[in-house]
């Protein structure tokens, strides 16, 4: 995630100064680790160097002077840019779970093996419990229940891998004894 | 404190065997469901569960052991008092799309009542309550052939809670819904469980289902599948002793 495109999407409904930024952003992203004033300000400057930001005032209340910055119409053609550059899908090649598999065959059984993933689901069943809960509940705001079910359908693709492997886990040890 | 029948679990299972025929369905299960638990039971397919729900729920006997409801050894008990107390006390809830087509959502809802000799009048104001509690109450007059089928999965669990179960069996709920339908129906279902303090049995091989339960029973094989923790520095290797 570019947090420069993040801050151009927030300044797209209006100008901001970075404060209100920094807010904003953690209010709309909580999944998200908070944003810090230093990271803001700086990629503030990256923006108007780059020619898609412009500051249009300065605030001063009760406090430092803080400038209010607006997208440009060279910032918005690079927002739509972003936006709509289709993101490579994520192959997960080196797959933890399946070295953990394949050591544990190396060094016992198949029935030890076949333990661990037993073991491992419980665990991933229990968090995606804990997210699943979390959802039902009606007061819990839009964007979070759109983190949860992003953390649940990749625990799933998860669990969904681990029933496989168990139902091949004896092959793959047969394949590993020879 | 509870009371000594408050801690009696709902239902219990002991050394439960089943076959089709020669086929072993179920080599000796024993378990316990407490009183308004929500217990997702899981498994592969062919690893028992189904059958598992159908000597829980007492549509089957099972070839030895036992299978008890509070005081009640329905293993024991002849098809005729098994029948009532499923039409009793039990609800039981199939892959959706089994509403009977012909007739309309509160209709469908009524049916069990109807067929437990309740009068009409009573009978539909009770399945328009229930209708309205899965919140589909504006459906009432429409047949399953209009309805979606995140809308015919709610109705489906409204007949199936009609009649005030104190257990629900509920096999793959969710059937082939959509992700968000499957959701809608399962938050719902949950929710008004709750509410009534009913105890659930999800028999599903969709761990997004089986998250809604308190807790899991995972089958294999016909047996309970248990996973302890197991030290590497207790398990033997090929070369002998790894600790």
């Amino acid at each position: 995630m570019s947090t420069g495109h993040v801050l151009l999407g927030l300044l797209s409904r209006g100008q901001q100064h970075g404060y209100d930024l920094k807010r904003a952003h953690d209010d709309r992203f909580p999944a998200a680790k908070p944003m810090a004033y230093g990271q803001v300000y700086a990629s503030l400057e990256r923006l108007h160097r780059q020619g898609f930001v412009e500051p249009v005032a300065v605030q001063r209340v009760d406090g430092p002077d803080r400038t209010v910055y607006a997208i440009t119409a060279t910032g918005r053609a690079e927002l739509t840019d972003w936006i709509e550059t289709v993101e490579t899908p994520f192959v997960h090649v080196a797959n933890p779970l399946a070295t953990k598999v394949t050591v544990a065959l190396l060094v016992t059984d198949t029935a030890y093996a076949t333990t661990c993933l037993e073991r491992q689901r419980a665990s991933h069943l229990d968090a995606m419990r804990r997210y699943t809960r979390a959802k039902t509940d009606p007061s819990l705001p839009i964007h979070e229940v759109l983190a949860a079910d992003y953390a649940i359908a990749h625990l799933d693709a998860d669990l969904q891998w681990m029933e496989s492997a168990l139902q091949r886990v004896a092959a793959l040890g047969e394949a590993i004894a020879t | 404190m509870k009371s000594t029948e408050d801690e009696q679990p709902a239902l219990t299972a002991r050394s439960v065997v089943m076959s089709y025929g020669h086929t072993p369905a179920l080599k000796g299960i024993s378990l316990a469901i407490g009183k308004g638990e929500i217990v997702a039971v899981t498994g592969p397919s062919g690893s028992g569960k189904s059958s598992l729900l159908l000597c829980l729920a007492g549509v089957v006997t099972p070839d030895a052991g036992e299978v008890t409801f509070g005081d009640r050894r329905i293993s024991a008990e002849g098809e005729g008092q098994r029948s009532r107390l499923r039409r009793t006390e039990f609800g039981v809830l199939f892959q959706f799309g089994q509403l009977v087509p012909e007739l309309t959502a509160i209709e469908n809802v009524a049916l069990p009542l109807l067929l437990g000799g309740r009068r009409r009048s009573e009978a539909m104001t009770a399945a328009l309550t229930w209708l309205d509690r899965f919140e589909v109450g504006g459906l009432a007059s429409t047949r399953p052939s209009s309805m979606s089928g995140g809308q015919a999965g709610r109705v489906a669990v409204a007949r199936a809670m009609v009649a005030e179960p104190k257990v629900l069996f509920a096999d793959e709920p969710t059937g082939a819904l959509d992700t968000l339908a499957g959701e809608q129906v399962m938050a719902q279902l949950i929710r008004v469980t709750r509410e009534s303090g009913t105890t659930v049995l999800l028999v599903t091989h969709d761990a997004r289902v089986s998250a809604y339960g308190d807790r899991e029973i995972r089958i294999r094989d016909g047996q309970l599948d248990h996973h302890p923790a197991r030290h590497l520095a207790s398990v033997s290797g090929p070369d002998g002793d790894l600790g």
